[in-house]
């Protein structure tokens, strides 16, 4: 990349930083204040009432955070343990069965998944939701380890680290940037899927769409619909913000 | 040089053999590393030098023969308590670009578990030992030049103080003068501290300068040579050697000889002491054939040399005549001898060890020298 290059995407990524949190706040702010001024009839005073939009958004963001909470538990490791020359082998597998699970359709996914367990609530929409936004994370961690320079690698082990101490000390430190981009990724994913939830009882913002279209609400079923995208901006916003600070500074 | 605190390292008939390769790409070596000394490995791209020195360490595990390191036998060690002995240093330095200079120059004495401020202590005087301001502890590997990059490589290498140094073509990677400085300092910081190093080239011209013994390596790790860079030039053991050691080896030579290795002309110059009366000199000149005379003082030391031209208008030695600029001693080198004679614009004036008036060497001296090698040469590779 050339300097005017860089200069100019970070001068954009800055643009975005700020950028990106205000148009959440107009969008999801101007919809409230757009439904809050319409004639509602009984059905979407009930389903528009302050108490109950925080209940779903909150539901919302929990599904969220306990998927992504999932994701990194669950990729992270199974990534650094492909990467290592023991268990090399089996990366393409794990790929694969990661890769399968963000092809499929997520609903199908999560219909099946119900079908298997006739489990219902936040368990049931987050275990197949998790499955649905695992590859990112696990895909990156993957890349991310294998980019690092072998001859680092060596240096470290020619210097004295342990295997297990080049991973901790060099190998996950430099993989960090592209962790995180997968982590943002699988978030924001999670954030969209997540409006799924509602139909296994999960809650959740997908409940405020659904009842706006069966129903016929037109006004319910947009203002589901724009906060579950306004989540999903602020939470990207996040994960960029993140990034930013969380990479190693050597590299900056 | 002081005390040695290096160990000598000794490889006993050691191969390895690639997992899938027919030839080994290590066969069958054995060689003694001196303690204290700068062993270089020298020799071809693929010739096993880098395999052979990986054994030492066990980044590489042979497939047979024994090594030892003061003794000890390396392959019962544990290697990770093994390599923290063993200082190691790589082509572009492979410093831990997310970790500052001080961070990188701390991780061994950190693994042996030193606490945090003699860890912080030793920084600061490995900083101190490859010439790097205090400055540079907080910064990052990135904004550093090569050549300094390549200096923390070295002081991470040495920063827990072990015996034995491997060096894999550390300077190769960085400018020439840069790698010219480089090497200085590292025969500097080596007659302080004596280690037992083992360094990595296929630069023969770096491999005569910084080595005390130079193993010339053939194909899979095969010594062609092993011996001292004098020995080496002088007396290339066969062809492959010779062609190694290059077209430029009579030059090199000329490092090695010594002034009182040639013919030194003994009265090829007029001379005359600062007493004795200008007409006598001319009239001797003019005998010889002589346009130069050199002036000697009273302690028979050069002083001056006087032109034919000078002694018309001269009624005294004492003053005329130009000051001899550049002399050698007999411990001189031919290549010091060269340069003097290319200073003086003639032939060298040579001194005994007072200062005295010896003779003189010239050109037609060093050339003889250079075109001798040069046979010698020809004939060993004809
Ligand atoms: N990990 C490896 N697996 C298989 N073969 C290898 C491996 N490392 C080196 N070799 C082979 O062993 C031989 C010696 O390699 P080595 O790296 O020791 O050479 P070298 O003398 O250090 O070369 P250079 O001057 O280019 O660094 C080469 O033919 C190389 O291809
Ligand atoms: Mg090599």
């Amino acid at each position: 990349m050339t300097a005017a290059v860089r200069a100019k995407a970070s001068r954009a990524d800055r643009l975005r930083l700020v950028g990106q949190p205000v148009a959440v706040l107009l969008l999801v702010g101007g919809v409230l204040l757009w439904a809050a001024t319409r004639d509602l009839d009984s059905i979407e005073k009930v389903n528009l009432a302050p108490p109950k939009i925080v209940r779903d958004t909150w539901d919302h963001l929990v599904i969220s955070v306990v998927v992504t909470a999932l994701v990194v538990v669950v990729a992270v490791p199974l990534g650094i343990a492909v990467t290592r020359r023991w268990a090399r082998w089996a990366a393409p597998i794990v790929l694969g069965v990661a890769t399968v699970g963000q092809a499929a359709p997520s609903v199908g996914v999560l219909v099946l998944f119900f079908l298997w367990t006739e489990w219902e609530g936040l368990w049931a929409a987050v275990l197949p939701i998790a499955l649905y936004s695992l590859l990112p994370v696990l895909r990156n961690t993957v890349v991310g380890i294998r980019g690092v320079d072998p001859a680092l690698v060596e240096a470290g082990r020619g210097i004295g680290m342990s295997a297990g101490a080049v991973l901790r000390r060099i190998e996950l430190p430099l993989a960090v940037p592209l962790i995180l981009a997968g982590l943002r990724t699988s978030l924001v994913l999670a954030v969209g899927t997540a409006t799924l939830a509602a139909f296994v009882n999960g809650g959740g913002l997908g409940l405020l769409i659904d009842t706006g279209y069966k129903l016929n609400r037109s006004t319910v079923l947009i203002t589901g619909a724009v906060l579950a995208v306004g989540l999903a901006l602020l939470v990207d916003w996040l994960g960029a913000l993140a990034e930013r600070s969380l990479g190693p500074k050597g590299l900056r | 040089m002081t005390e040695h605190t290096g160990v000598e390292i000794r490889l006993d008939h050691v191969t390895k053999r690639y997992p899938g390769q027919e030839a080994p790409a290590v066969d069958d070596v054995s060689m003694t590393l001196p303690a204290g000394r700068i062993t270089v490995f020298v020799g071809p791209s693929g010739c096993g030098k880098t395999t052979t020195m990986k054994m030492i360490n066990r980044l590489i595990e042979p497939t047979s023969g024994t090594i030892t390191m003061g003794g000890e036998d390396v392959l019962s060690m544990d290697p990770d308590k093994l390599r923290r002995r063993i200082g190691y240093a790589i082509q572009q330095a492979g410093l831990f670009p997310h970790l500052t200079v001080a961070q990188n120059i701390g991780v061994v004495p950190g693994l042996l578990g030193w606490d945090k401020s003699r860890v912080a202590d030793r920084v600061r005087e490995m900083l101190d030992l490859v010439g790097l301001d205090d400055d540079f502890a907080g910064r990052f590997p990135r904004s550093l030049s090569g050549g300094q990059q390549q200096r923390v490589g070295v002081a991470r290498a040495l920063a827990a103080d072990p015996p034995v140094l491997l060096m894999d073509e550390p300077f190769g990677a960085v400018d020439p003068i840069t790698r010219g400085n480089l090497q200085d300092e590292l025969l500097n910081l080596q007659s302080e501290l004596g280690k037992t190093i083992v360094f990595v080239t296929h630069d023969f011209d770096e491999a005569v300068k910084l080595g005390d013994r130079i193993a010339v390596l053939g194909p899979r790790s095969r010594v062609l040579q092993y011996d001292t860079p004098e020995a080496i030039l002088a007396n290339p053991a066969d062809d492959t050697v010779a062609g190694f050691v290059g077209a430029g080896a009579s030059l090199k030579q000329l490092t090695l000889l010594r002034v009182r290795d040639v013919e030194v002309d003994r009265d090829s110059a007029v001379t005359a002491s600062a007493v004795d009366s200008v007409a006598d000199l001319r009239t001797r000149m003019t005998g010889r054939g002589a346009q130069w005379a050199l002036v000697l003082d009273r302690r028979n030391r050069p002083s001056r040399w006087v032109h034919a031209r000078d002694l018309a208008a001269a009624t005294s030695l004492a003053a005329v005549g130009k000051p001899v600029g550049d002399s050698v001693s007999l411990k001189s080198t031919l290549q010091d001898a060269l340069e003097a004679i290319l200073t003086e614009g003639g032939n060298a004036v040579v001194t005994g060890s007072r200062g005295e008036y010896l003779g003189t060497i010239g050109l037609e001296t060093v050339t003889a020298v250079i075109a001798r090698l040069r046979d010698e040469h020809a004939e060993v590779e004809s």
